[in-house]
């Protein structure tokens, strides 16, 4: 399926490997991105949180970049996607998304409230299907014990993200299980990461962090997998400090989505980029 | 137990009071979702036991398996499904919850539109049963911030026509504990049960702090480097807008061991290249903000 590709930020910043990571993946995946080379930041919820009709327009501009090539939008980070999706429900309404048209036409663009927002995770289940996506695994992750962890935004408010697919806050541990690997169950996995807050109020982010990354440990889990790099950049990325906090070692490897299944899938660490993340990535397949 | 598949998990909990165990101990009064005692974990998601169908939550546990009750979260349990609410009341206490109204005192009542008080009637609509703060992750690990209940109280007092402390109130919740410590998660528009939405009112008290001038603190100075990283590029600076969301030197000193690592790994950018069509983002930001300009103060009514 050919889809209009939305990296969001931290893919092109921040986090390479996941960028590259989706490339390798894609092909087998039947999955061909167009990439959204002029897409804007979606804002994160920090520019709706500041003037709403200027998030919903930097939104629409990109909404209708798609929309002029007919193509869905996939996204790869759980804060783009309910940040899109958001807007996108905003600009149903014809009167208003006439109003913010007006701030996109000097630049030729207008957005018809048609383009879908889809992230990876969900075309995984939905579009390929598990099925399919089972007859794919060349490695199967057998032994491999996965903590997935979901990223708010892509699970709430259930009314947006999932109203008409109840389950899509079970979608990671399907994908997991599929893969050939064993999802592991703890209370964490739907929290915030306390990435949000981290420049705000450092510490409580680092306790939830922590706290996440520990029940994890001790449900047994192997590795953590998740489908917002900016969960990653605070679990992967702050992890070591999260031990401080928490007064005890954790040393858990996060996962970005495409890591994972590209593993699976057949690729090597080297090609995933598993070495560039902060917390030591062992020998997965190995186990 | 006869308990029918249409009746709700508060009345399967009477049930076993009456006939299995008479020492359970809970809190319900209204049976009509207006009081809003009887909040506890249903399930593992907070909610009132008399506005949840036993039959809906037997559909979400799944079937064969049993239903999961347990107390209220982030609050010390006083017995079986009991808990301590006393932080609730003290943090409501704590924004002021009452009119503080400035100017001459009317012969009669003082006068609103309608319209002014339709824009708080949701947030009015608060029963204060504690569901938000139950599931609220900033509580979770820290008790010293107000939470939503008491966010969005405060919030209904800003948007008071008769209220003139506006910039008092705002200033006080720009302090440690106050807007800029939610996450933005969601978990309080999830589980209220009469559709307040604290968050969206806590982002709005953030908005509304920031246009009064309250903005030496990292919530607002993350705000500002992230709106001008977009607007001038088109996308986010991680780096720049990490380093501006900081207090000083001091601060970042903290995040030095991580900077390093990441940098070591090839995860920080050495350079941040707009967007193609930065120029086309950077003008509908201008015409944006002639749009719909930041609302200053607002105006009282009276």
């Amino acid at each position: 399926m050919k889809t209009a590709f939305y990296p969001g930020c931290v893919a092109k910043g921040g986090a390479p490997e996941l960028y590259r990571s989706v490339r390798l993946v894609s092909e087998p995946l039947g999955i061909t991105p167009v990439e959204l080379m002029d897409a804007a930041c979606t804002g994160a919820g920090v520019l709706t949180e500041r003037n709403p009709l200027l998030a919903d327009a930097i939104n629409a501009r990109t909404f209708a970049m798609a929309e002029r090539s007919g193509l869905p939008i996939m996204t790869i980070c759980s804060t783009c996607t309910g940040t899109m999706l958001e807007c996108n429900l905003r600009l149903q309404d014809p009167a208003y998304r006439g109003r913010v048209n007006e701030l996109l036409a000097p630049e030729g663009l207008e957005y018809r409230g048609t383009t879908e927002i889809r992230h990876l995770l969900w075309i995984l289940v939905e579009e390929i299907g598990l099925e399919r996506l089972g007859a794919l695994v060349r490695r199967p992750l057998q032994g491999l014990r996965v903590a997935p962890f979901y990223g708010c935004y892509i699970v709430r408010p259930s009314n947006r993200v999932s109203a008409d697919h109840p389950d899509r806050d079970h979608y990671l541990e399907a994908v997991i299980a599929c893969l050939g690997a064993t999802a592991v169950e703890y209370e964490g996995a739907r929290k915030c990461c306390g990435f949000p807050i981290t420049t705000m109020n450092r510490t409580n982010a680092l306790r939830m962090t922590g706290k996440h990354v520990a029940e994890a440990k001790d449900q047994g889990a192997d590795v953590m997998v998740t489908p917002c790099p900016l969960c990653h950049l605070e679990l992967d990325g702050q992890q070591s400090e999260a031990s401080g906090v928490l007064g005890r070692p954790l040393g858990l490897p996060v996962l970005h989505l495409p890591q994972l299944l590209g593993l699976a899938l057949g690729f090597s660490a080297e090609q995933l980029g598993l070495r560039s993340h902060l917390v030591h990535v062992g020998d997965l397949v190995g186990k | 137990m006869d308990v029918p598949d249409y009746g709700t998990v508060l009345d399967a909990l009477l049930a076993i009071r009456e006939g299995v165990d008479e020492t359970l101990t809970l809190r319900c009064s209204c049976r009509s979702h207006i009081c809003g005692s009887c909040v506890m974990k249903i399930n593992h998601r907070s909610a009132l036991a008399c506005k949840t169908k036993l039959q809906a939550a037997q559909e979400r546990a799944g079937s064969g398996h049993p239903i999961v009750v347990q107390p209220a979260g982030n609050m010390p349990v006083i017995k079986d499904l009991v808990v301590d609410l006393e932080g609730l009341w003290s943090k409501v206490r704590a924004v002021d919850p009452y009119l503080q109204p400035t100017g001459p005192v009317p012969e009669r009542e003082y006068i609103v539109s309608n319209e002014a008080m339709l824009n708080v009637r949701e947030a009015t609509a608060c029963i204060l049963c504690g569901a938000c703060m139950s599931e609220c992750t900033v509580l979770e690990v820290d008790d010293r911030f107000l939470g939503p209940a008491p966010l969005a109280k405060a919030w209904r007092f800003t948007e008071d026509p008769r209220d003139g402390a506006d910039r008092a109130r705002l200033e006080a919740l720009s302090q440690p504990g106050g807007v800029w410590d939610c996450t933005h998660c969601f978990q309080c528009v999830e589980v209220c049960p009469k559709d307040v939405r604290p968050m969206d009112r806590i982002l709005e008290l953030r908005r509304r702090a920031m246009a009064e001038g309250f903005t030496d603190n990292n919530g607002s100075r993350h705000s500002q480097a992230f709106v001008d990283s977009i607007g001038s590029t088109g996308w986010l600076d991680e780096t720049r807008v990490a380093m501006r969301s900081t207090a000083g030197l001091r601060e970042l000193r903290g995040w030095v061991g991580v900077g390093w690592r990441s940098f070591v790994r090839g995860k920080v950018p050495l350079r941040h290249r707009p967007i193609p069509g930065a120029m086309h983002v950077r003008a509908i930001f201008q015409r944006a903000a002639a749009n719909d300009p930041p609302r200053q103060v607002r105006r009282r009514e009276q």
